[in-house]
């Protein structure tokens, strides 16, 4: 048992408790709350696969954006949680059914000698002086130019399709128009009108 | 030394947790979302642990690009979740019947 296996079961533990934590928890804050567990201990398992740059893209971009969207969507809503409680324990031995015979079925064949994966498998482990991010951009500008084009093309219709789906126009909000306000001419606002200057009564 | 199987278990185990979530949140659009988020990140660990025993880059790449698209997909779940709820005053999946599914 060597510290690399500590630090692989201790991370693991920590991942599948609040992993299973996300889906029992009542409270659908605390679910969020623990999903941000999921994600940091997954990130720290990449990084002792040598992952980094993944592992930080992980936090910054799903503890950092992802997860404060799903917070804030949550606090957002006003969900009855009682109501949304019902059934749980109904479906309780069917989904557990369905998970273990699903992970038995994963594991025999993932875990099983015949597949050859574990003979197949030679890590390097790399030096202080190796760039993972080096390694994966020199990878992504060449072979995969066209889908990460496309990848940021997606970003854009879902940035335009999030807010197209979310803003409304309410009629009773005051705002300017700016195309009637420089349409507008000096006469429009303004009258000259000719007086007859008074006389000074004696 | 940590096998290639280790991982692909544990990507395994947290899938199935993943999918008992499915089945017992069925009626909380929101923890079905996180559910999702969850399969993705299983799935992402399995692709990080083979690029890393096979010693070819290209699964890193691919994870980059499912984190892109879920990070997408959640952005407009979200949007719809809001929608949704500014419309009907609920979440609750049984009650979203308009369609007569």
């Amino acid at each position: 048992m060597t510290f690399e296996h500590i630090v692989f079961y201790a991370i693991s533990l920590i991942l599948l408790v609040s992993g299973l934590l996300v889906v029992t928890v009542k409270n659908p804050v605390k679910a969020a709350l623990f999903l941000i567990l999921c994600f940091v201990s997954g990130a720290a398992l990449w990084l002792l696969l040598e992952a980094e740059f993944l592992a930080l893209t992980l936090i910054l971009v799903y503890v950092g954006a992802v997860m404060v969207l799903f917070l804030f969507v949550v606090m957002m809503l006003d969900i009855n949680i009682a109501e949304m409680r019902e059934g749980f324990v109904r479906y309780l031995p069917v989904g557990g059914v369905v998970a273990v015979l699903m992970m038995l079925e994963m594991a025999m064949i993932l875990a099983s000698s015949k597949t050859g994966l574990v003979e197949r498998s030679h890590p390097v482990s790399h030096g202080a002086d190796y760039s993972n991010t080096a390694e994966i951009g020199s990878v992504l500008y060449t072979d995969y130019v066209y889908p990460f084009e496309i990848a940021s093309v997606l970003l854009v219709v879902a940035i335009v399709a999030a807010i197209a789906l979310t803003m409304r126009k309410r009629p009773q909000t005051k705002k300017q128009t700016p195309s009637r306000q420089i349409a507008t001419r000096a006469g429009d606002r303004l009258r000259m009108v000719d007086l007859k200057s008074e006389k000074k009564q004696p | 030394m940590i096998l290639l199987s280790d991982y692909l278990v544990l990507g395994a185990i947290l899938f199935s947790i993943s999918v008992v979530g499915i089945f017992l949140n069925r009626k909380n659009l929101v923890v079905l979302l996180m559910a999702i988020e969850l399969m993705l990140l299983a799935v992402n660990i399995n692709f990080v642990a083979a690029s890393h025993f096979l010693n070819d880059i290209s699964g890193q790449v691919f994870v980059f690009f499912i984190l892109t698209v879920a990070a997408a997909e959640s952005a407009i779940g979200l949007a719809i979740l809001i929608v949704v709820f500014r419309n009907r005053k609920t979440i609750n999946v049984e009650e979203i019947d308009s369609l007569k599914g």
